[in-house]
């Protein structure tokens, strides 16, 4: 995936200002930076849930941000997950997995169950199939969603901080999901609080500021030798409120 | 005949106030105020009414048993078609009402005269009186003398109603459609879903549930309403009951039309509040779901 020149703006506030960025298959880039510094909007530009203003995002060759693109196929292969989980509350888990496969896939139900089960299973959820998402924990519904995610069989994963909205003695389970994904090979982009996390895990660490990749390299560099002064700002006040 | 009403009246009154006012948490002590206050209450009324100076008048014309009795029966049988316009205009107002909101809840501009004709129909159907939408259709559309058009007075009747109250029912819809939270549209919209599915599947199941009890609510008005049909010659409950008061000249036959109306009226206002009573504790016990 290639994002050239990417801009985006709500209003007067220019969120985005002029992105550039590549993933490579099956590489995990971790997207790090102070809050508003447009992580999340530049998940969900690549996702197209944002409508973009100016710049180029292609993936496998495909511009996905030129006129008339069918979005829906596009989202079908680029998953996303949110913060705040997002189930769709009056299905069961089953049904939250199986329903995106079944109406734009065109799978059987028998299809779309068994993979269903086989994804809860490899993520410790297979006794949660028929349970509805608010009988379970945070990260039990935060590990939902990624399967959720995953049953589309997507090429690329986007995980807008996936930890953030959990308690913390919960957060090591989803982030041993993601692992599981990143060995399985996933090409992934992870906006994300947890350091610690990113330098584990990260091929290539992105420092956002102001709506610009300001400096990336690996998580060695970015994390022990950054080059930046705002970078060495940014990670100084991690290491301050104890994140690292 | 108007004391064993009261007398039936009280404790259901109390029910209802401890489970709307939650005077029910006072525990049996609060129960046992609500019952006393209630009586007695109902006591002075009924001690008002049969001492005023008209009241033994007003007792033959009004709460008459003979005529109670007789009448009784072939109101009933006229009740029935209340009944019927009832579930036929419900059916439809239900479908009709949705796809209002749906075409309201459309984005862009694009659909722009569409929600603009959504909108302008809903302010106008809510605007002019039931009963005149009845009689203009009733007494026009016939008589345009078209053979593709019905001069059946019911069919008409029930077309008024389900043209007044989709008006009402699609705006309780669309507050459905607003409840929910844009990050479930969001959530569906990014595995691939079309609007039209994200609608289907994830928002209209969870908007629908929510409105159930404000569309109770429209239905209880929908029951009532549908005694109006009567001003186009339908032979219904009021109708009935208008031929025999008018046979008697007694009005009692209008208090069987009105006990009939409340046999189901008042149920079905009683399962609507315990579908809200149930709803909110629900609510509380699970907290808001984002």
């Amino acid at each position: 995936m290639q994002i050239e020149g990417l801009r985006k703006s709500f209003g007067r506030n220019e969120v985005l200002r002029g992105v550039d960025l590549e993933v490579e298959e099956h590489e995990v880039v971790c997207l790090i930076g102070a809050s508003g510094s447009g992580k999340s909007t530049l998940l969900r530009c690549i996702n197209l849930i944002e409508p973009v203003d100016a710049g180029r995002i292609v993936v496998e060759g495909d511009e996905i941000t030129r006129r008339g693109i069918d979005v829906n196929r596009v989202r079908r292969r680029i998953g996303i997950v949110f913060q705040a989980f997002n189930l769709f509350p009056h299905m069961t888990v089953m049904r939250n997995v199986t329903l995106a496969p079944q109406v734009e896939l065109g799978q059987s139900r028998a299809a779309a169950e068994a993979r269903g089960r086989e994804l809860l299973a490899r993520f410790g959820l297979a006794d949660k199939a028929r349970d509805y998402p608010d009988r379970l924990s945070g990260g039990q519904q935060q590990r939902v969603a990624i399967v959720r995610a995953l049953a589309m069989d997507p090429k690329l994963m986007l995980l807008d901080e996936v930890t953030s909205a959990l308690d913390p003695e919960l957060v090591a389970e989803v982030l041993e999901v993601i692992r599981e994904l990143a060995a399985g090979g996933m090409t992934m982009l992870i906006a994300t609080h947890e350091m610690a996390f990113a330098r584990d895990i990260a091929d290539r660490v992105c420092f956002l500021d102001e709506g610009v990749i300001l400096e990336q390299g690996t998580p060695a560099q970015i994390f022990s030798a950054p080059r930046e002064p705002r970078t060495k700002q940014f990670l100084e006040r991690i290491v301050a409120a104890g994140r690292m | 005949m108007a004391s064993e009403g009261d007398r039936r009246a009280g404790p259901e009154v109390a029910d209802r106030s401890s489970k709307i006012a939650g005077l029910g948490a006072g525990g049996p002590r609060g129960v046992a105020i609500a019952l006393a206050s209630t009586v007695v209450f109902f006591v002075v009324l009924v001690v008002v009414i049969t001492h005023a100076p008209g009241w033994p008048e007003v007792r033959t014309t009004f709460f008459n048993w003979h005529e109670f009795r007789t009448s009784l029966p072939e109101i009933a049988r006229a009740f029935l078609l209340n009944v019927k316009i009832f579930c036929i205009s419900e059916v439809l107002i239900l479908a009709v009402a949705l796809v209002l909101a749906v075409i309201r809840s459309l984005p862009g501009p694009v659909f722009f005269p569409l929600r603009a004709m959504a909108i302008a129909y809903a302010d106008f159907f809510r605007g002019v009186p039931t009963i005149l939408v009845i009689a203009i259709l009733g007494f026009g559309a016939p008589a345009l003398g078209l053979k593709a058009v019905p001069t059946s007075t019911t069919f008409w009747g029930i077309v008024a109603l389900v043209l007044v109250y989709s008006a009402y029912v699609s705006e309780v819809y669309r507050a459905g459609i607003e409840s929910v939270h844009p990050s479930q549209e969001a959530a569906a919209r990014s595995l691939g879903l079309t609007r039209g599915h994200a609608m289907r599947y994830v928002i209209l199941p969870q908007a629908v549930r929510r409105v159930i009890p404000p569309l109770l609510n429209d239905f209880i008005g929908l029951q009532k309403d549908t005694a109006l049909v009567g001003v186009l010659g339908a032979i219904e409950a009021f109708n009935q009951s208008q031929i025999d008061v008018d046979a008697t000249f007694n009005f009692t036959p209008y208090l069987a039309a009105a006990a009939l109306f409340v046999a189901i009226t008042v149920p079905l206002a009683r399962f609507t509040d315990w579908l809200i009573v149930r709803d909110r504790r629900r609510r509380q016990a699970t907290g808001a779901i984002a």
